[in-house]
């Protein structure tokens, strides 16, 4: 037995390995589509699609909650930005048809801005007061895109904006059917490749600011604020940065959520999607990349998931006991006690605050 | 003259109520250090328990005084929310008392979903009504109305946090709580029962909860399975614009905050010459709070904390 | 390797409740199974109006089955495919996916304008004919989906009617909140133009949200302008105390409001104090209906209180289920154009499109609350009168 762990052991290390394992994962992951497809319905592509938003958008928060420890419930105003500054720019609204490669990055910039606006009175603030300005800040965007369609029409208030432009690239444009290896890419696959790409960068950036002197200026912020400071840490312009940095990530989600949605309406934005997120990134494992790439998947597909308790009913005791429907969010809210009860640091914690907390105990 | 009356009075019940429910948050966190997302929930079950025996005693058809009526409708509601708070800190919290900070909110929001739900799947989805049963009792002062309905809420309400201030700073569990919200291992060392201490809290706060249910339905004349959620975020702004964790800051930030939103909602156009309408009430009511925190970060009446980790 | 454990004890059990397809309903050897969608919100605030959109279906359904009907030689048997869009556009537009995945012929759907929006994207990207049975909101036709149609008048056409109703009554001076949702302020934003129009003065405009319940405040405000009446765009679920404060507060102005005020729902929450509340309703009054009475007798009978759109979300399936037996096929890009031309008869009136999709001639009724029941005041708009 001992044998075998210290076998596994050396070949975990083994640089060949790690790469098979992920070119074998890049290729199963460039396949879901089809899989999904044909198996469970492109109900799910979609779904998968919503996953890897929901991916960039917690590795967003992340950089917030679970780097620099700042409690922020008003995550989604960012995403609101993103998307709004891709809706405006590109639909008959304002009839602009500005281009993906220039409104992307600028509803990310854009977002950033917001975000250092959004942290700099909060700089003060000590955990849960904090929470409750952004919780704040949050609903106040979300109140002004509801309410900026008079003296001047800004945002088309609750009526939200519609036809929005698909993405496109040059001449390749995403809502176009284009063909992959002989196998038909409808718009939904290609928006699935386009987000798994962008995915990808996000967690690749997150990995890096993570190892940065950045980042562990963000840790050393999270675990003692006096004491970085007293190490010559700027902790003001810090905290800034990982505002900005949080929100940049959720602009670029949602300039791409506006663009697959194809319309956006302030009723996407509400305070309880700010709450989603936070719960992806604490039940997924605070801090921790991987951690929170798996809640934040599981956040999504569980809820979906959890509509076929009507066919589970139906198989098990042969009749419909409580309507799925109500049972749903009924689960879910289970499904967050019940794993927080038992995995406190999260599914998939950092090893090192895994030790920490069982050394605290 | 008379609509700045009017929305003042309106302002002052809205808050008292805002004030009882924030006074069950504050009480929590002083002594957890945790935000209970669940709290608002228990002030929608206590109005669901008490709306469900106030109908079913209408629904006989016995001849009761309305006073009675509700009376027993509060005597269901009170004990079934001290129950519900005693087992949420059970269930919920207490495994977690030593885990990362956030793992508790978490389990909050859990629960508050689960609540909800169940509340659904109880009561079903419609609202339910509060049964005529109070005279609409009007009292006219210029033009300005007050029910007194009103004014019961208000007098309530500063009965019962007069009372917990009696409770807090004049008994030995009052004493053993404020102990424990200070420093709670040495207040264990000291003897205090931290446990009990705790389920002490919860008990009490679920109880105004309760109450404050029993108000909101009375007073709007419905209720919801959906009801807690807002109040209660409204609840937890009040706490936190008073200073969160002192009882004296949850009352004050809960009527402040009912008298915000009411002038707010009511003067914002006028205010700003008709650029921004009563679509921006809430925002105004945030605006408030920020501007408040930047010059108080620890809330109006909150003690200035060092920088803790 | 915990965490490898969880990892896959979790995602083999989301797989597998996915996999659990949808268990159909026997059909009979030779029947052919036709799947008809449903989109509401079934939980969340709206629900109780959601339950009309789906039971509505549901009763044309089991008639349609008992009838027995044969479309392209085949005996159809007809399945409804319900799903909760909980009045959400992200999850509207999921579901919307679902059901075309499902391979739903036709979708009776959804509740909200907003909801709307995303799904008919979906639906038309598949040209899967849709019919909405409750959204009411203008532009939704306008955006040039050939697939989706509307089974009553729209905020344009019911703005119009409100807005003609109180210049008619005399309003002179006249207050409107809106909800800002999309429905409660596009219904709102068209009476205004009309009365304003009509010469009457708007002497405030106030704003509540779709989740309050206090609105002393701004009662009080439009209070100091001293209002003959008072316009509501939104929901029963906030006009019912809306209008209970009204009273205590000594607003002494009539209240004015849209269809989605006019559900039974609202008797319930005001109460008394609703007395003398006049809103409206696209369509036809049930007693008018060529089936009303009858049908609110069959829908109650099963389902108990019939809010407000199970009729039209029921003469959506049945004007579906006509288109296909005109063009003789279930497949949607054959019985569009059928469903398109149709003329017919249904519960809620006669039933034909315009170019757009909307209904042509779409009536709308005034009623009052009176002693706790909603009578009938007006027709407007009704074949011929005024469009």
């Amino acid at each position: 037995m001992a044998d075998l762990i210290a076998r596994w052991q050396v070949w975990k290390r083994d640089p060949r390995v790690a790469w098979s394992v992920y070119a074998a994962l890049a290729l199963l992951l460039a396949a879901l589509p089809f899989i999904v497809g044909a198996t469970a319905g492109n109900a799910w592509v979609r779904i998968l699609a919503s996953a890897l938003l929901y991916i960039m958008l917690a590795l967003g928060l992340n950089i917030v909650v679970g780097f620099a420890g700042l409690l922020d419930l008003g995550y989604v105003a960012f995403y609101a930005v993103g998307a709004y500054c891709y809706a405006l720019l590109a639909s008959p609204h304002f009839d602009l048809h500005l281009p993906a490669w220039l409104l992307l990055p600028l509803g990310a910039l854009v977002a950033g801005a917001f975000g250092a606006l959004l942290g700099a009175p909060t700089l003060r603030l000590r955990g849960d007061y904090l929470a409750i300005v952004t919780l704040g800040f949050g609903e106040i965007v979300r109140i002004f895109l509801n309410n900026l369609d008079a003296p001047i029409n800004i945002t088309n208030g609750p009526q939200g904006v519609d036809r929005i432009d698909p993405l496109r690239f040059g001449s390749l444009s995403l809502a176009k059917t284009h063909s992959l290896f002989g196998l038909d890419t409808p718009a939904l696959y290609n928006y699935y490749y386009l987000f798994l790409l962008l995915a990808l960068l996000v967690i690749f950036i997150s990995l890096r600011l993570e190892n940065s002197r950045i980042g562990r200026a963000w840790v050393a912020i999270r675990e003692d604020e006096t004491a970085a400071a007293a190490m010559g840490i700027n902790t003001r312009n810090i905290k800034l940065l990982a505002f900005a940095m949080g929100a940049t990530f959720g602009g670029l989600s949602g300039g791409l959520f506006a663009s697959f949605q194809g319309f956006v309406s302030p009723e996407s934005f509400t305070l309880i999607e700010s709450v989603m997120i936070l719960c992806m990134v604490v039940l997924g494992g605070m801090g921790h990349i991987p951690g929170v790439v798996f809640g934040a998947v599981l956040l999504v597909v569980l809820p979906e998931a959890l509509r076929y308790t009507g066919d589970l009913q139906n198989a098990l005791l042969g009749r419909i006991v409580v309507d799925p429907a109500d049972l749903r969010l009924l689960l879910f809210g289970l499904a967050l006690v019940t794993v927080m009860l038992l995995r406190p640091s999260g599914l998939w914690p950092s090893p090192i605050r895994k030790r920490e907390f069982a050394a605290g105990e | 003259m008379d609509i700045l009356l009017q929305q003042i009075v309106n302002g002052l019940v809205a808050g008292s109520i805002y004030a009882l429910v924030a006074l069950g948050y504050t009480m929590v966190y002083g002594i957890l250090g945790l935000i209970n997302f669940a709290h608002g929930e228990v002030v929608m079950f206590g109005a669901m328990i008490a709306l469900a025996v106030i109908q079913a005693l209408v629904g006989t058809g016995i001849a009761l005084p309305p006073a009675v009526i509700i009376g027993l409708g509060l005597l269901a509601a009170i004990p079934s929310c001290m129950l519900l708070g005693f087992a949420i800190e059970r269930i919920a919290y207490r495994p977690l008392r030593h885990a990362p900070r956030l793992a508790p909110l978490i389990t909050a929001i859990g629960m508050s979903i689960v609540l909800q739900n169940v509340a659904m799947i109880i009561w079903g989805r419609r609202y339910i009504t509060f049964p005529a049963l109070l005279p609409p009792g009007l009292h006219q002062f210029g033009s300005v109305v007050v029910t007194d309905l009103q004014i019961f809420i208000v007098l309530l309400a500063l009965l019962l946090m007069a009372g917990l201030e009696w409770l807090v700073q004049r008994t030995s569990l009052g004493r053993a709580m404020r102990a424990t919200s200070q420093n709670r291992e040495i207040a264990g060392l000291m003897g205090i029962n931290i446990n009990t201490v705790i389920s002490a809290t919860f008990i009490i706060g679920s109880a105004l909860a309760a109450v404050a249910g029993v108000m909101v339905s009375a007073y709007y004349g419905i209720a919801h399975y959906y009801m807690g959620f807002m109040l209660g975020l409204k609840a937890f702004t009040a706490a936190v614009l008073g200073g969160i964790g002192n009882l004296r800051g949850a009352m004050l930030g809960g009527v402040l905050l009912g008298l915000i939103e009411s002038l707010g909602a009511g003067y914002i156009g006028d205010l700003t010459g008709g650029v921004f309408g009563s679509n921006y009430q809430d925002v105004f009511a945030f605006f408030v709070l920020i501007l408040v925190l930047v010059f108080r970060p620890s809330g109006l009446l909150g003690e200035r904390l060092a920088d803790r980790a | 390797m915990n965490f490898i454990r969880w990892y896959g004890i979790v995602l083999a059990a989301a797989l597998a409740l996915a996999g659990c397809n949808k268990g159909t309903e026997s059909a009979g050897a030779s029947e052919t199974v036709v799947k008809i969608g449903s989109a509401a919100p079934l939980t969340g605030p709206q629900s109780h109006l959601g339950q009309d959109n789906e039971n509505g279906p549901r009763l044309a359904i089991d008639e349609l089955n008992a009838q027995g009907l044969v479309i392209g030689g085949k005996k159809i048997h007809f399945e409804l495919v319900s799903e909760d869009d909980q009045a959400d556009p992200k999850t509207a537009a999921i579901v919307a996916q679902k059901l075309v995945d499902e391979g739903v012929a036709g979708v009776v759907g959804h509740l909200n304008s907003g909801t709307t929006r995303p799904g008919a994207k979906i639906y038309s990207d598949a040209g899967i004919p849709e019919i909405t049975p409750s959204a009411t909101a203008t532009d939704l036709t306008h955006q040039g989906y050939k697939t989706l149609f509307r089974m009553l008048a729209n905020d344009s056409r019911q703005g119009t009617a409100l807005g003609q109703f109180a210049l008619k009554s005399g309003a002179k001076r006249i207050a409107i909140i809106d909800d800002r949702t999309a429905y409660g302020q596009g219904l709102a934003d068209q009476f205004a133009q009309v009365v304003t129009a009509g010469g009457a003065t708007v002497v405030d405009r106030e704003y509540v949200d779709d989740k309050k319940t206090e609105f002393r405040a701004v009662l009080t405000t439009i209070k100091g302008h001293d209002p003959d009446l008072v316009f509501y765009g939104g929901m029963d679920t906030q006009a019912g105390p809306m209008v209970r404060q009204m009273k205590t507060l000594g607003l002494k102005a009539q209240l004015l409001a849209g269809d989605g005020v006019r559900s039974e729902e609202f008797l319930k929450l005001a109460g008394a104090a609703g007395d003398g509340v006049i809103a409206s309703t696209p369509g036809l009054p049930l007693d008018q209906m060529p089936d009303g009475p009858g049908f609110k007798q069959r829908f109650e009978a099963k389902y108990g209180t019939l809010q407000v759109y199970a009729p039209f979300a029921y003469d959506a399936v049945m004007t579906l289920a006509a288109a296909m037996k005109q063009a003789d096929s279930t497949e949607p890009s054959q019985y569009l154009p059928a469903l398109a031309r149709i003329k017919r008869e249904g519960v809620t009136g006669p039933i034909e499109f315009d170019a757009n999709g909307d209904l042509k001639n779409g009536a709308v009724t005034i009623y009052q609350d009176k002693d706790g029941r909603w009578q009938t005041l007006e027709v407007f708009g009704a074949a011929g009168a005024g469009r």
